[in-house]
């Protein structure tokens, strides 16, 4: 009873609920490092240095107006920001932040559940998300918002198919669907995936900052153009969620990453004996540190780089990523052919 | 027990979902019901012990081709009523005809079922001629040995439509 329903209920409480704080931490921590990286000092006024921004944020979210559009269909409406908020958390069940710990002499392993398929329901949940930038492009009843979320749309749909590919690749590399397992296959090759599969590596992260349509992509949100994008119709909490569901799924991106490449929660070289010493940091400490190491980098990029042409977003998706991603994938099952001959 | 209660109650909610896909005014709203539809079907197979199927039902359908039709329905303008048939019972009768086509259908295979029983399948794991375990490897492994001509032409029929959707969309290449 413990083991099958309290302990997996008390585990899906703690990851949604740190999610959460973490997505909120994370609009703070991307306010700050842009800011720093433009000479600014980013937001001081709540809390000692800002760190009470996000709370202030969520408060005044909260107490907002809500406007539903006269002319909006009202259903759909409010569910396209539910759609684009579920799919980024239930995508946590199968990531892996451990491996199986003594918790007060109980065997507790890190991770929701570790199923067979766990790679591809990670992708199949994000493809469901798109749905909720369509549809609140829709549901809007308003040019602007409608011609943005086609463009995130079209810009998902093609970025998908690079990062699933490499996703591929990875899968070759270890044999298993399941995430637990991709983790211990690096354990077993004693070396990263991402050393291996530097290619794949590459094409996940930038496919990776496509699909949460962050910047040099960030061409739904090209607020210039559009704006805002497909959530300009949207105020309050509703607009947060989308806010939100964005953060979140940069954590996500980041996590898959985490694990498929950089070797999840195990240390760097984790079989080195020399440097055992690194174990006193606990495994999901790495795969933290690990996670955050990306987050920043995805904000490192947003100060640094300007946002790419519609024309030309496209055709680095289909024209550079793809083709790149397929060569990749057959390069990969050659070699793994030839070493299992 | 659990089973045929959970069983029923997804079969239910297909069922309620088929009919609000075809019964909705509104072509965007009727697409998202098929969406739900989708994701009960792969609640379904979670059911049957085929996760694999189902993850793929859920990638495939839900999150590929359904925003495709999306993507249709929202671009043409459907706010415009169809006009009428000078036969107001044509579709009726069509409906009907269809209908009884699928039911007479649906009952040769339980009469067939039912005449000469399908062997029943080893359960997952125990089949001797699968080397592998695993829902995904059976998959797999069935896939490229038994299955593998009808696999393959299954692709050649997708990129047959593929290169036909090119062509049709691009006079001049």
């Amino acid at each position: 009873m413990i083991d099958t329903v309290v302990i997996p209920l008390l585990k899906i409480l703690i990851v949604l609920n740190a999610t959460l704080v973490a997505v909120t931490y994370m609009v703070l921590l991307e306010r700050k490092v842009i800011a720093w990286a433009q000479s600014r000092l980013g937001p001081m006024r709540v809390g000692p240095y800002g760190v009470l921004q996000p709370i202030a944020d969520a408060v005044k979210l909260m107490i907002k107006e809500d406007i539903t559009p006269v002319r909006a269909d009202k259903w759909v409406f409010t569910a396209a920001p539910i759609i684009s908020m579920v799919p980024a958390l239930i995508v946590y069940a199968v990531i892996p932040f451990g491996p199986e710990v003594n918790l007060f002499g109980r065997k507790v392993t890190l991770y929701i559940t570790d199923v067979n398929v766990g790679l591809l329901y990670i992708v199949s949940v994000a493809s469901v998300g798109v749905y909720g930038i369509i549809l609140a492009g829709y549901a809007s009843n308003s040019k602007y918002p409608l011609l943005a979320s086609l463009r995130a749309s079209a810009q998902l749909i093609s970025y998908e198919v690079a990062v699933t590919l490499t996703l591929v690749s990875v899968i070759l590399m270890a044999g298993s669907l399941s995430m637990v397992s991709i983790v211990r296959a690096q354990q077993n090759t004693h070396v990263w995936f991402a050393f291996v599969q530097p290619v794949a590596f590459v094409i996940f992260f930038i496919g990776g900052l496509a699909e949460t349509n962050r910047a040099p992509f960030d061409l739904p949100e090209a607020e210039q153009e559009l704006t805002g994008g497909f959530h300009t119709e949207y105020s309050g909490m509703r607009f947060a969620l989308f806010f939100l569901a964005e953060y979140a799924n940069m954590i996500v991106v980041s996590s898959v990453a985490t694990t498929l490449f950089l070797g999840g929660w195990l240390r760097p070289f984790p079989n080195v004996a020399a440097l055992g010493f690194l174990d006193v940091v606990p495994s999901w400490m790495w795969f933290l540190i690990k996670s955050f190491v990306f987050l920043y980098i995805f904000i490192w990029v947003r100060a640094t780089l300007p946002r790419y042409r519609y024309d030309q977003l496209m055709r680095l998706g289909w024209k550079v990523l793809i083709p790149l991603a397929i060569l990749n994938l057959v390069v990969t099952g050659i070699v793994r052919v030839a070493f299992l001959m | 027990m659990a089973e045929a209660i959970a069983f029923y109650v997804l079969a239910a909610f297909i069922l309620g979902f088929a009919i609000l896909v075809v019964s909705t005014k509104d072509t965007v709203h009727s697409v998202l019901f098929l969406v739900l539809d989708f994701l009960f079907v792969a609640a379904l197979y979670v059911l049957l012990n085929a996760p694999f199927l189902a993850v793929i039902q859920v990638l495939v359908y839900a999150g590929g081709i359904v925003v495709l039709y999306l993507f249709v329905v929202m671009l043409v303008n459907l706010k415009r009523p169809p006009e009428a048939h000078q036969d107001p019972h044509r579709r009726t009768r069509l409906g009907f005809g269809l209908a009884a086509a699928v039911l007479l259908e649906l009952g040769a295979i339980s009469l067939h079922d039912y005449i000469r029983p399908a062997p029943v399948l080893a359960a997952a794991g125990t089949t001797t001629n699968i080397p592998v375990s695993g829902n995904t490897e059976q998959v797999g492994w069935l896939l490229y040995t038994n299955y593998l001509i009808p696999f393959e032409i299954a692709s050649m029929l997708l990129l047959v439509a593929m290169i036909g959707a090119i062509v049709l969309a691009k006079r001049e290449l």
